[in-house]
């Protein structure tokens, strides 16, 4: 992945809009949080392959870290911490937040197909 | 016959312990619950993604198995949903395995001892799986448990397998798991560049692994 050229990012976003896509949206501490620090809280959570269509999309950001908003008829999908982006198997728009060693700390994905 | 949810969770547990066997000419399968699709360490500097990480994780995998010139098998489960399976499925499943393969001895994790879910609740499936068998052909069971209160709740592992000798192959085997050896694993790729005292210490800690052995008379599980 590369580091978020928003603009781009938008466009793909963009590319969506009032499509049926199926979204990946993940956060993650890691499974060992508590195990190693025992004043941290093991937390994360994902759904995988929400079937979604959303009709605004957005990604803001100051640079280094962005989040994007996805407004639905009935809600809304957000993520913050978002660093790095790239489109993977050529449909699929792929946002990460990784940590200073390369860690994932935060996903949303979007596709036309399912992820496998 | 080892029975973990990770690629990676042979390389650091019991890679060692396989490669003594191994050397010995005791043949070693590796049962690997999932691919690790859920990992969140994805190279450093990163190389992986969410979508890429499991091909990835396979590939090392079967590297990390070909270093330990152990056979695999890849159970098809997914990262961190183990726990949420049927546990007299998985344990079937497993049983399916023991009874064609026929191990003398599994190494799986110690059930409520071993931290991530998966592992707890694979190894609750391993160790039911190997209860449900005819006692007369039961394999041993050596159960890791890593939990910081496992000594204090378990007493000392019965078996402390010392693996200094083959430390080199375990090494080779961990870094075999490139995606994932970042973070707190990160000084393993770099240790040519440690001071002489931390190496050893290094050294000295993943030469010993430890193992509970698992009495069947005494552990009933609900």
């Amino acid at each position: 992945m590369k580091p978020i050229e928003s603009d781009k990012v938008q466009q793909a976003l963009d590319s969506y809009l009032n499509k049926e896509v199926y979204v990946h949206l993940e956060t993650t501490n890691g499974a060992y949080a508590n195990h190693l620090d025992k004043n941290a809280y093991t937390v994360g959570a994902y759904i995988r392959n929400a079937k979604v269509t959303y009709t605004k999309a957005k990604i803001l950001g100051d640079g280094n870290s962005y989040r994007v908003g996805l407004k639905m008829e009935l809600g809304w999908i957000y993520a913050e911490g978002l660093t790095d982006w790239t489109i993977y198997q050529e449909n699929q728009l792929l946002l990460a937040g990784h940590d200073r060693e390369g860690r994932l700390m935060v996903a949303l994905e979007i596709s036309e197909t399912p992820f496998e | 016959m080892v029975i973990f949810p990770h690629p990676d969770d042979e390389a650091f547990g019991a890679a060692g312990s396989v490669a003594k066997f191994r050397a010995e000419g005791v043949p070693v399968t590796y049962l690997c619950g999932t691919l690790g699709q859920m990992g969140r360490n994805m190279g450093n500097p990163t190389f992986a993604n969410r979508e890429s990480l499991p091909e990835i994780r396979k590939k090392e995998l079967k590297r990390a198995c070909a270093t330990l010139d152990m056979e695999l098998k890849m159970l098809g489960y997914r990262d961190k949903t183990i726990e949420f399976e049927d546990k007299q499925e998985v344990a079937d499943h497993l049983r399916s395995l023991l009874e064609e393969i026929e191990p003398s001895l599994v190494i799986t994790h110690y059930p409520g001892y071993a931290v991530h879910p998966d592992h707890n609740s694979l190894g609750a499936a391993a160790v039911q799986a190997v209860e449900d068998m005819d006692p007369d052909k039961r394999p041993k069971v050596w159960a890791q448990a890593f939990s910081n209160d496992h000594e204090l709740k378990l007493g000392p592992p019965h078996i402390e397998n010392d693996v200094h000798d083959y430390f080199d192959k375990k090494l080779q085997t961990i870094l075999s798991h490139d995606s994932q050896v970042a973070g707190m694993f990160g000084w393993f790729k770099n240790m040519d560049d440690l001071d002489d005292q931390v190496k050893k210490e290094m050294i000295e800690n993943y030469s010993t692994e430890r193992f509970y052995l698992w009495n069947f008379d005494d552990n009933k599980q609900n």
